[in-house]
């Protein structure tokens, strides 16, 4: 998922005020609705039904007790809420740790990663260091390699310097892989960036870490606060690398701890639907605060 | 993801290629390494020495204790001959098919339909809300969303799906226990995590159309077909290219579904290359022989990005020569 997503430039702006003059017109009213058309809106319709499906499914038998399950059957709603499904797999993988060590490590690699990026681009960009192109195609390249090219020499290395099983293991590479992005998409940014106002602070005796600080951070700042919350959700969902380098149980991320305790003895139905609802709740709750920012965000960089 | 330079082509007409944008009272652009020196040293550790020593592991017999020893090519030989590791990158090509062609053909029309019909006629809140339940499953981390439809497809009696189907007398099916019900599972989850991507993406696009052509065009008698590919589908073709692009690389390394769903089975049969190389490292301890398919699988990686980027240039090329 996370290399599929594309980050904002300027292109989000440019589209936003062409939807503005629509609202004027009357709804409805210039254009007639056929019968062609309700065809349609029942088609998407349906289509995103489906969508959901899994979604109802999962929610409405988390909340059953397994005999209420097996009378009533999958597509029913709970007779009555039982909360046993999920109380026992939130105990069972100390739910409230999982949380916290998933929003820890991706809490930390997002800010590491934000701070990397700009550093970066900022030398590239607006430095304009020599042979910058190539260096991009680097950080680009380390950005689509696939982890398990990196896997076993990473395990060992870490191994060796005892953060095996460490979150900071994780942070670190984290890190690494998403400021790579990072770099890649504010070095093109910043190489747009407005001559005038560095040629001006310049002249006013600012130093370059001053003018990184002072003017180009806070200038850029839309931007990096957008990479901010996908760099937060990317790390959330990854897996492999987690995966492996989490051995115990106390380290684990959410959809690591999730997924080892599958083959259980303790996941019945009902448990196994809790587990998938307790896995889905945190991305959904990023998904309710920062819809617009995801869906303006994904779609921007896109365009060119 | 679009390729490295555009925004900056422009720019690099305009300015002396190598002059910062900041003036210069000493030094040139040398000072600036200073700022690029935490990057690319951790790029160096995190990145490059294990992609190096990966590489190097592929002429290695290794089980991760004591030291590796040294085999030549016998690795590379064996992947000649290992009917594994053929499956494993022949279910990459329906991995492609759920997450790429699937999506986009789906997202075109989904999109289209959004944007041009329900959009323009029952408002845009409709459209919006529609759009937004498409991209929810995009969100869910790619091992949470196996989970769910694997829940959906557990096998026996009690399997929400095979329950469904009990209703029309249709006995509990091993959905996971046999092929080719197995894969199908698999492709359903990733066509279900992937179709959001696209729909967002293309319905963005569309927001570049003025929507008075559109009309334009209807009043022209043109119907929805006519409507969708003469100027939908060009003025998508950008899009297009970069969710292909970036859909066929992520499909090229699925691993979570397979390691939570099928963990390969039956038989090896859903194996995936990134998860033929994590159980060669881990649970078989040949880490000489999963390097080698972690490396293949990295050629592969760069050779589909390298042909993408050179076929987008050219076509650009073409268009830029033909106006």
């Amino acid at each position: 998922m996370a290399a599929t997503t594309v980050l904002v430039t300027d292109a989000a702006a440019a589209a936003a005020p062409r939807r503005a003059p629509r609202p004027a017109r009357p709804r409805g009213g210039m254009t007639r609705k056929r019968g062609v058309d309700w065809l349609m809106l029942v088609l998407v319709s349906l289509g995103a039904l489906l969508i959901l499906a899994p979604f109802y499914l999962v929610l409405v038998n988390s909340f059953k007790s397994p005999v209420d399950y097996a009378t009533s059957g999958p597509l029913a709603f709970p007779e009555a809420l039982d909360f046993t499904g999920i109380q026992k797999f939130w105990e069972r993988v100390n739910f409230p740790q999982k949380v916290w060590n998933s929003i820890l490590i991706s809490g930390v690699v997002s800010v590491l990663a934000v701070l990397l990026s700009m550093l970066n681009a900022f030398a590239i960009g607006i430095g304009r260091v020599r042979g910058r192109s190539w260096i991009v195609l680097l950080f680009l390249l380390a950005n689509l390699l696939p982890q398990e090219a990196l896997l076993y020499p990473l395990y060992y290395m870490f191994k060796e310097v005892g953060l095996y099983d460490s979150v900071w293991a994780v942070i670190i590479i984290f890190t690494v892989v998403q400021a790579a992005f990072g770099t890649y998409l504010l070095s093109a940014v910043y190489g747009t960036f407005p001559k005038e106002i560095l040629e001006a602070a310049s002249l006013d005796g600012a130093t370059r870490w001053q003018i990184l600080w002072r003017v180009v951070f806070p200038i850029s700042r839309p931007t990096l606060s957008v990479l901010l919350i996908f760099f937060f959700i990317w790390t959330w969902n990854e897996f492999l690398i987690p995966l492996t380098f989490l051995a115990s149980n106390a380290n684990q991320t959410v959809p690591v701890a999730i997924s080892v305790l599958q083959g259980d003895r303790l996941m019945d139905v009902t448990t196994t639907s809790a587990s998938a609802l307790l896995g889905i709740i945190p991305t959904l709750i990023f998904f309710l605060i920062f819809q617009r920012t995801l869906t303006r965000g994904i779609t921007a960089g896109a365009v060119k | 993801m679009t390729t490295v330079t555009p925004p900056r082509r422009q720019q690099r007409a305009s300015l002396p290629p190598e002059e910062p944008s900041i003036p210069q009272r000493s030094g040139g652009t040398g000072a600036y390494w200073l700022y690029l020196l935490p990057g690319l040293a951790l790029l160096v550790v995190v990145v490059l020495v294990p992609l190096v020593w990966n590489v190097y592991l592929t002429f290695t017999k290794w089980r991760g204790v004591r030291e590796p020893e040294f085999i030549g090519l016998d690795n590379w030989q064996k992947l000649l001959t290992d009917d594994d590791f053929w499956t494993s990158f022949g279910n990459s090509v329906w991995m492609v098919l759920a997450m790429v062609v699937v999506p986009t053909i789906v997202g075109l029309i989904v999109a289209a339909l959004l944007f041009d019909v329900v959009g323009r006629k029952f408002g845009g809140k409709v459209g919006s809300f529609l759009r937004a339940t498409y991209y929810l499953p995009q969100i869910l981390p790619v091992a949470v969303a196996g989970i769910v439809i694997g829940w959906i497809v557990r096998p026996g009696g009690e399997g929400a799906l095979n329950q469904i189907l009990a209703v029309f007398r249709i006995g509990p099916v091993d959905w996971l226990g046999q092929m080719p019900s197995a894969l199908i599972v698999l492709m359903v989850v990733l066509v279900w995590v992937q179709i959001g991507y696209p729909v967002v993406v293309f319905m963005a696009a569309l927001q570049r159309v003025d929507p008075e052509l559109y009309e334009a065009a209807e009043l022209d008698g043109a119907n929805w077909r006519q409507r969708f590919t003469a100027i939908t589908m060009s003025i998508i073709r950008p899009e297009i290219f970069v969710v292909t692009l970036t859909c066929t690389i992520a499909a090229l390394k699925v691993f979570g579904p397979v390691y939570v769903i099928t963990g390969g089975g039956p038989a090896g049969a859903t194996l995936v290359p990134a998860y033929y190389a994590y159980t060669e490292f881990f649970t078989k301890r040949n880490v000489g022989y999963g390097a080698t398919i972690a490396t293949v699988l990295t050629i592969v990686v760069v050779i589909v990005s390298i042909v993408f980027i050179r076929v987008q240039t050219s076509l650009e090329r073409k268009e830029r020569a033909g106006l």
